[in-house]
């Protein structure tokens, strides 16, 4: 198969205040893969994966160097629009958190805050994105109920689909399935598995069955760095490094 | 309760036992339970107990206070007394001028403060860097709450009254308790922003919305409850106080109704003040005084139970 770059981060370097949280990560993002990244707590797989839509720049004292491209255009250059960025690599988070409005809300809400008026355009693209995220057919009859009251799993899922009706080119997910049971994190993984046809998804797991499953390609980080990436397959089971074979038969983490 | 202790079985009641065998029972528990332990409980009792009953006085102290106004009162309350002007030098008539006088200061207050104090707000918690001037900024607000009230009228009848030329009135009346109202409504506004999760500021952020959409649509609609419940709080202060009106917007007395916001008004506090402390027949006007304290009393507290009603539906809302 053709592999082409959608998302480089070359020799990219991450500060909070003093504390340096990311050294010299080199890491390429192919198109309509999905990438895992892995490590222990702590090791800044979270924090990398909050540079690639620069959600970091809200936290005081932050400091990044290096570049990472989108499409060959760096995302910290100063003529970056940071809302237009976000648009383009939406975000799912760790926890699910659905605004305290309508579950059509919602889903509507990226819609909406970038301009889109016609209620009959917006409610196509919310029955889309819900039915993408497989959750139309639990919510359809209650579309006008708080999203609170759903499950933690339909939560989650709401939270995808909210993220995909603006069309991102890149999804990133931050342990979208820790806060969830069995179930509902064995449909985010098949929701993931359906997503790759069309996004190039990014996300991080603290669980190494997770990113054996869903994952093409894992990246090990530990204390900041990379250590290892590679096709998920080799990675899991021919690790070329001592430290990665540690980690993910437990030695370590 | 100690004796249920030694048996689980519900049938082996106390009922079925001699009085030997009860004694026997708790002799046996009291030696399973050390005294110690017994102790503290009685500690963690008194304590307690204690606890509730400071929190009773609150209640209590509440009610008194009504009690005592409604049975002083109540005789003076009458549909004259509500719909009339005062006449015959203050001693007969009604206190409407006072009530109408009142209303238009509390929420001229609020419409200067109310803006002010969430935009105030929004701004320390969601946009300001830290550095001086937010220090700076902070320490303006802590002052401005301690600033005592009647220095609050002074600043008023200098700043509003006197060099802006407003003269007294209700417009200078609103400023000046709006001055005096801005800290309650900032603090509580900050405290409401600050309990709006960052995970919804994020959620948002990450949708492609600007900082602003993200405050205007998700933050201050989670934060509009507690942000009310600062605006009651600023409201009821404002409703009450005599002092800082006293030179800037309330008059001994005035024959008609205020028909701009550059007239001067008779107040409830300040009503109640004068015939208090210099009216002319003090003694005979008792029963009016108690009334209007009544008045302004219930006033206070329909315009909380009003907002507490509209916040609780707020929150029912938003589920």
């Amino acid at each position: 198969m053709d592999r082409t770059k959608k998302m480089s981060i070359k020799n990219f370097d991450f500060y909070y205040g003093d504390f340096h949280a990311l050294h010299e990560i080199s890491l390429d993002f192919m198109t309509h893969e999905v990438t895992a990244l892995i490590g222990p707590s702590g090791c800044g797989k979270s924090t990398l994966l909050r540079c690639l839509n620069r959600m970091n720049d809200l936290i005081p004292y932050s400091r990044a160097d290096g570049e990472i491209l989108l499409d060959g255009q760096n995302i910290y250059d100063s003529n970056v629009d940071v809302v237009t960025l976000r648009l383009r690599v939406g975000m799912v988070f760790q926890k699910p958190n659905p605004f305290p409005k309508t579950i059509f809300e919602n889903a509507a809400y990226g819609l909406r805050v970038n301009g889109l008026k016609d209620k009959g355009q917006i409610r196509e693209r919310v029955e889309r994105t819900l039915r993408q995220a497989a959750l139309w057919e639990e919510v359809k009859d209650r579309l006008y109920d708080s999203a609170l009251g759903l499950s933690g799993g339909q939560q989650q899922r709401l939270c995808i689909a909210r993220a995909l009706a603006v069309k991102p080119e890149i999804l990133l997910m931050d342990e979208p399935c820790s806060a969830l049971d069995p179930i509902a994190t064995q449909k985010i993984e098949e929701l993931i598995h359906e997503l790759k046809t069309s996004y190039t998804i990014i996300i991080v797991t603290h669980n190494m069955q997770q990113a054996a499953r869903v994952s093409d390609i894992t990246a090990f980080l530990y204390l900041g760095k990379l250590i290892e990436m590679g096709v998920t397959d080799t990675l899991f089971t021919r690790p070329q490094l001592k430290q990665t074979e540690d980690y993910i038969t437990g030695r370590f983490g | 309760m100690e004796e249920s202790t030694i048996s689980n079985d519900p049938l082996d009641s106390i009922s079925s036992l001699s009085p030997e065998e009860v004694q026997e029972k708790a002799e046996l528990v009291a030696s399973k339970w050390p005294k110690l332990n017994r102790q503290r409980m009685i500690m963690q009792g008194v304590l307690f107990g204690l606890f509730k009953f400071s929190a009773a006085i609150n209640a209590v102290a509440l009610l008194i206070i009504v009690y005592f106004l409604v049975s002083r009162g109540w005789k003076a309350i009458n549909w004259t007394f509500l719909t009339q002007p005062p006449i015959d030098s203050m001693t007969k008539g009604g206190i409407l001028p006072c009530i109408v006088g009142t209303i238009c200061l509390s929420l001229g207050s609020l419409l200067v403060a109310f803006p002010i104090g969430v935009a105030s707000a929004v701004y320390l918690h969601e946009y300001a860097r830290p550095g001086r001037l937010l220090r700076l900024i902070r320490l303006g607000i802590n002052n401005l709450a301690g600033v005592p009230s009647i220095v609050f009228g002074l600043f008023g009848l200098a700043f509003f009254v006197v060099w802006l030329e407003f003269g007294v009135s209700i417009l200078a009346g609103s400023l000046t308790l709006g001055a005096m109202t801005l800290p309650v409504i900032i603090g509580a506004s900050e405290e409401a922003l600050r309990a709006v999760p960052d995970t919804y500021r994020e959620a948002s952020l990450g949708l492609g919305a600007t900082k602003w959409q993200t405050i205007y649509r998700v933050v201050l609609p989670s934060a509009l409850p507690g942000i009310l419940t600062g605006a009651i709080l600023g409201i009821s202060r404002a409703a009450g106080e005599t002092a800082p009106i006293m030179f800037t917007a309330a008059v001994f007395y005035s024959p008609s109704m205020p028909s701009s916001i550059f007239d001067e008004i008779m107040a409830l506090p300040y009503h109640i003040y004068v015939l208090a402390t210099a009216g002319t027949e003090i003694e005979t006007t008792r029963h009016l005084q108690y009334g209007t304290a009544l008045v302004l009393i219930v006033l206070v507290l329909g315009l909380n139970l009003v907002a507490i009603i509209y916040r609780s539906y707020l929150r029912r809302r938003m589920g």
